[in-house]
């Protein structure tokens, strides 16, 4: 169905929790909330809940640092839910980078950079040797790598804590992504994003594609930010396996024929 | 090309790539934990073991409720997240409870390291963050003016700061009062910073790492029966010289090497 509300409800609705999470964040350091504070390394939901970012600890690890129960109790949380329910809708329903590229990507669209430029001369396994890096140099140099020069870290600290000239790294990231690799950060380089594929790769929560339905127009494979994910597109009826697809569901707006939905991996696929 | 052309050239991209990453990357993160002129919040673990515990995650500078406390932001020239604080600004008011410890989720900033250990509740003045150093030619009261504003703002009065009194020869009949920082007391809170009368403070907080010596195991108080202990450290070196084999005429002959 072609509906406004229909075309952009899941982007609504993602753009609805990024600012939310933020929002709940900065109040926490403004004006004392608590609800939720830290920021996406580590927090606290409703004074209780521990989470943290597994891929820190694991940096944390490498490097040598004695982990504390509440530290591994807030992994172990973070950890089921993405590996369990979620898959990777940390990049497409958290990260507050994910606007930025998505922003880049737009425009991309319609400047029309991806009819000039096809194929992207990179590879999208970058971000697993990033992982391996950031864990070799935390053990060589005993601190935690990537939180050092996290471009993800500068800005959502940047917008709970102030920005200094962290706001740079906005900049940075955006222009790479429009000017020098499509969805270049996120999809080829981010090793948190890295690390969540691979934790996300068996969650129940998949996309799940009808190919009866389809009519090959391939809006969905125009707006994916993982476009290697959507392979069975028009071929076959299955679901989006792939732990690199982000559950962004921008596919599922964008298709106009009702051919991908949301689905609970064994119930409707049988895979 | 075959594909086992492709393949060995692709290998070599990937290493290649991946080295000039890792080097810059390491290069780059290890400048930027260098900085040792920093002052961490109370309980902090040593710097070097602060640096791979600290998720950033800020809880503690949220926890703070005077604002001392900072996360180091892109341009602030500081380990990029970690927390710190600038006592001339807001110095650690040194809260009872210490807020800012219990809610560190890794231990970074270490609750046992400011627990009084034979109550098993949080005590404040052992905490460590740093050592208030005079600067005695610019501190006025060592130039003969009275003043006692670090003594008096000093929250462990009387310990950390005393005043040593002594004849101002220049005058004849008046005392200098001279302020003197006690290393075992002196917490680093800097609230002798802040209340520092000079328009740069005479009396400043340094990491503990940079602001004291250390006598090492071969210089013994003889007269501390305590201090002896430390000679039980003490490692004997045994060096021995090579004895020139020449013999002691060419030594005078020899004018050496001279160009």
């Amino acid at each position: 169905m072609k509906t406004l509300w229909n075309n952009y409800r899941y982007l609504l609705l993602r753009r609805t929790t990024q600012i939310g999470i933020m929002f709940l964040y900065f109040g926490a350091n403004a004006w004392g909330w608590d609800i939720l504070i830290g920021n996406l390394s580590s927090s606290l939901l409703f004074g209780m809940i521990p989470m943290s970012d597994p891929y820190a600890a694991l940096q944390m690890l490498a490097a040598g640092a004695i982990m504390a129960t509440d530290l591994l109790i807030g992994v172990a949380i973070i950890t089921f839910f993405y590996a369990v329910v979620g898959g990777r809708v940390f990049c497409s329903w958290v990260c507050p980078v994910n606007p930025i590229t998505d922003l880049a990507n737009y425009l991309r669209r319609v400047l029309g950079f991806n009819q000039i430029q096809k194929k992207q001369p990179a590879s999208r396994n970058m971000r697993y040797w990033a992982i391996g890096l950031s864990l070799i140099i935390s053990f060589a140099l005993g601190v935690t790598a990537f939180e050092f020069v996290s471009p993800i870290s500068m800005i959502h600290r940047g917008i709970i804590f102030g920005f200094g000239f962290g706001a740079a790294a906005i900049l940075v990231i955006f222009l790479f992504d429009l000017f020098v690799l499509k969805h270049g950060w996120c999809g080829y380089i981010c090793p948190l994003g890295g690390a969540y594929s691979i934790i996300g790769k068996y969650s129940l929560i998949r996309v799940h594609h009808d190919a009866d339905n389809c009519t090959a127009c391939m809006k969905c494979k125009e707006v994916c930010p993982e476009v290697q994910v959507l392979h069975m597109i028009a071929k076959d009826t299955e679901p989006v396996l792939s732990g690199e697809c982000t559950n962004c569901a921008r596919c599922i707006e964008v298709c106009d024929d009702d051919a991908l939905e949301f689905s609970i991996r064994n119930l409707r696929s049988g895979s | 090309m075959t594909d086992r052309r492709n393949f060995l050239l692709n290998m070599a991209r990937s290493i290649g790539l991946a080295g000039l990453a890792g080097l810059t990357w390491s290069a780059y993160v290890d400048e930027v934990t260098a900085s040792t002129l920093i002052l961490r919040p109370p309980g902090a673990l040593s710097e070097d073991d602060f640096l791979a515990t600290c998720i950033k995650c800020g809880m503690c500078v949220e926890a703070c409720p005077y604002d001392t406390l900072l996360l180091a932001k892109p341009g602030d020239h500081k380990p990029i997240g970690t927390p710190y604080f600038i006592p001339r600004e807001i110095p650690c008011y040194m809260c009872p409870d210490i807020p800012c410890v219990p809610v560190c989720p890794t231990g970074a900033l270490d609750e046992k390291s400011v627990t009084d250990e034979k109550t098993g509740e949080l005590d404040i003045n052992i905490a460590d963050m740093g050592l208030a150093v005079i600067d005695d030619e610019s501190c006025i009261a060592f130039w003969g003016i009275q003043c006692d504003a670090c003594y008096r703002a000093c929250p462990i009065f009387g310990d950390a700061i005393t005043i040593e009194y002594e004849k101002n020869e220049r005058t004849g009949k008046h005392a200098f009062m001279k302020p003197i920082v006690h290393s075992d007391h002196c917490t680093g809170c800097g609230l002798c910073e802040r209340a520092c009368v000079t328009e740069k403070p005479a009396i400043f907080v340094l990491p503990r790492e940079n602001a004291l010596g250390k006598a090492g195991d071969y210089y013994i108080k003889g007269w501390d029966k305590e201090d002896e202990q430390r000679l039980k450290n003490a490692e004997a070196k045994t060096t021995t010289t090579e004895i020139s084999k020449k013999s002691a005429m060419d030594s005078l002959n020899d004018i050496g090497d001279l160009y």
